[in-house]
C-alpha cells in the first residue's frame, strides 16, 4: 500500500522543502519508488533544491487541470531513478488547487509509487490544508524556538481534526517530530529550546534531530538533497530519520554537544 | 469546468450519497412568547457572537407542546433567523407544526429514544435552552448532563465546548480553549485557556495536574497567566469561586 507523507510545519523557513527533498531521496535510495510533490504553488522551490528546475515542462496544476498527464509532468531525478518530482507552478496561485483534483492526482500516484511525499507550503491556508488532507503520515518540522513550536502545535491540531482520516473517522494520521536547525551549543547557552523542552510542549514521537549545518545551505545551492552528502552531519541525520521511519532502531545523534577532541584543541568552530 | 457529454456516451457518476453524522445544537423552546424568546436569544448569542453566527440549529418543541402552548412555526423560525441562527430542523412538534415546518422546507426529525430532556430546576420557567454548541474540531454529544471525555491532545487553535462536565486526559496546549458549563478536569498539563461554568454556574470548578494556563475562568470571573501566583504555577490545583473571587488551591497528591 502506498503511503502519503506530508512534510508540514505551519511556520515558514524551518526546513520543510529541505526535509521533503532529503527524505524522498532517502526513501528512493532504499529501493522504494517515491514521488515528491511541491504544494507551494506560486513559489516553487522544490525543483531548485532537487536540481531539476531546468527540466520543468508541466507542473502539478497542469495535471490537476487535465492539461498534461501525470507521466508528462513527473520529472525523474538525475541521481536516483526511483525518485520522481512533481513541481509546483510558478505562474498560478494556491486557488488553482482543488481538493478533488489533488485527490485524483494522489490516487493515480498511489497505483505506481510506494511513498508520496507532499511538501507543504507555510501557513495553514488552502495550500497547506490540501497538502496534509490526504496524508497517512505527517512529518512535523520544527525549529527549537517558541513560535515555531506553537505553529507546529496548531498544525497538529489541524492534522487531528481537518484531514480526510479525521473526517472519515479512520485511524488518525501518524505524527512524527523532526527538530531541525538544532545547535546543542546554543541550547547550552540557553539561546534555544532543548529537545526535551520541545517534546514537553508537543508530546510527539521524535523521529530525529537535524543539526544546524553549513552542508544544508551548500546542498540547496548545488541542487542536491543534503542526504546525499553522507559525510555531513545533516546528511547523516536525515539518513537516520529515513531508517527510523522504515522501522530501523537507530539511537538519536546530534542532540548533545559533541564538540570533538580536535575542535577543542584547534578551536575551530 | 464542463462535462462534455457528447464525447462520452455514458456520463460518469457525479453524485454519491454518503451517511455522515453532524453535531448540531438543539434549541429547546419552552415559551410561546416570541418577544421573550427573541430577547433571551439575543442575550445568549451576544455572549459569543462568533460562536453562534450562522450556526445551524434544530428546534425542539417537545417542551412547548407539553405545556400546551401553541406556536407559529413561521414566526418562530423568523425570530431565530433574526438572531443569526439557521434552523435546519424541528423535532417534537405536533402534526400542524410538522406540516408548517415542511412548508418552510425545514426537515422534521423524530425524537429518538432516550431523548434529551432538560430538567433543570434552577432554570427560570421560560428559557430557550441552548443545550450545546460544538466547535468543528471535536464533536460532543448533545446531552447537558453528560460528561465529555477527551483523550487526544488539545492543540493550539482548537476549541472544546462541553454542555456538562469536561474531562481531559491529555495536555491542553497554549492557544487552545476549553469551555464547559460544568466542571473541568485536566489530568495533564493545562497550558491553554480553561473556562468552567460558562453559563453562569458559580459552583463549577477547574481541576488540573499542572497549572500553566493562559487564562482560567469560572462563571465569568477570570485570571490571566500574569496574575497567577508563582506558588500555584506548575502544580496540581483546584480552582473555585468564593465570594466572587477565584481561589486557587493545591491538591495534595498522595505519594
Amino acid at each position: 500500500m502506498a503511503r502519503i507523507i506530508v512534510v508540514t510545519s505551519g511556520k515558514g523557513g524551518v526546513g520543510k522543502t529541505t526535509t521533503s527533498a532529503a527524505i524522498a531521496m532517502g526513501l528512493a535510495k532504499k529501493g522504494h519508488k517515491t514521488a515528491v510533490i511541491d504544494f507551494d504553488v506560486g513559489l516553487r522551490n522544490l525543483d531548485l533544491i532537487m536540481g531539476c528546475e531546468r527540466r520543468v515542462v508541466y507542473d502539478f496544476v497542469n495535471v490537476i487541470n487535465g492539461e498534461a498527464t501525470l507521466n508528462q509532468a513527473l520529472i525523474r531525478d538525475k541521481n536516483c531513478n526511483l525518485l520522481y518530482i512533481l513541481p509546483a507552478s510558478q505562474t498560478r496561485d494556491k486557488e488553482a488547487l482543488s481538493q478533488e483534483g489533488v485527490g485524483r492526482v494522489l490516487d493515480e500516484l498511489k497505483k505506481d509509487f510506494k511513498y508520496i511525499v507532499c511538501d507543504s507550503p507555510a501557513g495553514i491556508e488552502k495550500g497547506a490544508h490540501l497538502a496534509m488532507y490526504f496524508a497517512d503520515d505527517a512529518f512535523v518540522v520544527t525549529n527549537p524556538e517558541v513560535s515555531s513550536v506553537r505553529d507546529s502545535d496548531r498544525m497538529l491540531g489541524i492534522l487531528a481534526s481537518k484531514s480526510y482520516r479525521a473526517e472519515q473517522n479512520l485511524e488518525p494520521i501518524k505524527e512524527y517530530l523532526l527538530l531541525t536547525r538544532y545547535s546543542p551549543e546554543r541550547v547550552k547557552l540557553g539561546e534555544m529550546l532543548s529537545v526535551e523542552d520541545v517534546q514537553d510542549i508537543l508530546s510527539l514521537h521524535l523521529l530525529g534531530v537535524i543539526p544546524e549545518s553549513k552542508s544544508v545551505l551548500n546542498a540547496s545551492n548545488s541542487g542536491t538533497p543534503v542526504i546525499l552528502d553522507e559525510k555531513s552531519d545533516a546528511g547523516q541525520a536525515y539518513g537516520d530519520i529515513v531508517a527510523r521511519y522504515l522501522g530501523e532502531n537507530r539511537p538519536h545523534r546530534f542532540i548533545d554537544d559533541q564538540k570533538g577532541f580536535f575542535r577543542k584543541f584547534f578551536g575551530s568552530k | 469546468m464542463s462535462t462534455d457529454s457528447q464525447k462520452t456516451p455514458k456520463t460518469p457518476m457525479v453524485l454519491e450519497f454518503k451517511s455522515s453524522t453532524f453535531s448540531v445544537p438543539v434549541l429547546v423552546v419552552a415559551s410561546d412568547d416570541l418577544a421573550v424568546i427573541e430577547q433571551q436569544l439575543q442575550e445568549k448569542t451576544s455572549l459569543a457572537p462568533e460562536f453562534f453566527k450562522n450556526s445551524p440549529v434544530v428546534l425542539d418543541l417537545q417542551e412547548i407542546n407539553k405545556r400546551g402552548y401553541d406556536i407559529d412555526i413561521v414566526a418562530l423560525t423568523d425570530t431565530i433567523r433574526k438572531a443569526g441562527l439557521l434552523p435546519v430542523g424541528i423535532r417534537g412538534g405536533n402534526v400542524q407544526q410538522n406540516k408548517q415546518a415542511l412548508e418552510l422546507l425545514i426537515p422534521v426529525y423524530s425524537m429518538h429514544s432516550g431523548s434529551v430532556s432538560v430538567e433543570n430546576k434552577k432554570q427560570k420557567t421560560i428559557v430557550p435552552v441552548i443545550e450545546t454548541k460544538t466547535d468543528v474540531d471535536v464533536g460532543i454529544e448533545t446531552d447537558a448532563t453528560a460528561t465529555t471525555l477527551i483523550t487526544q491532545p488539545i492543540r493550539s487553535g482548537q476549541r472544546i465546548y462541553a454542555a456538562g462536565d469536561l474531562v481531559i486526559l491529555s495536555q491542553v496546549s497554549a492557544g487552545a480553549e476549553i469551555m464547559a458549563e460544568g466542571n473541568i478536569h485536566v489530568y495533564n498539563i493545562l497550558r491553554g485557556r480553561a473556562l468552567a461554568g460558562v453559563r453562569g454556574n458559580s459552583e463549577a470548578r477547574i481541576f488540573c495536574f499542572d497549572l500553566q494556563a493562559e487564562l482560567i475562568s469560572i462563571a465569568g470571573n477570570y485570571k490571566i497567566s500574569e496574575d497567577l501566583d508563582e506558588s500555584v504555577r506548575n502544580k496540581p490545583v483546584q480552582i473555585y469561586l468564593q465570594d466572587q473571587a477565584l481561589i486557587i488551591k493545591d491538591i495534595v497528591l498522595p505519594h
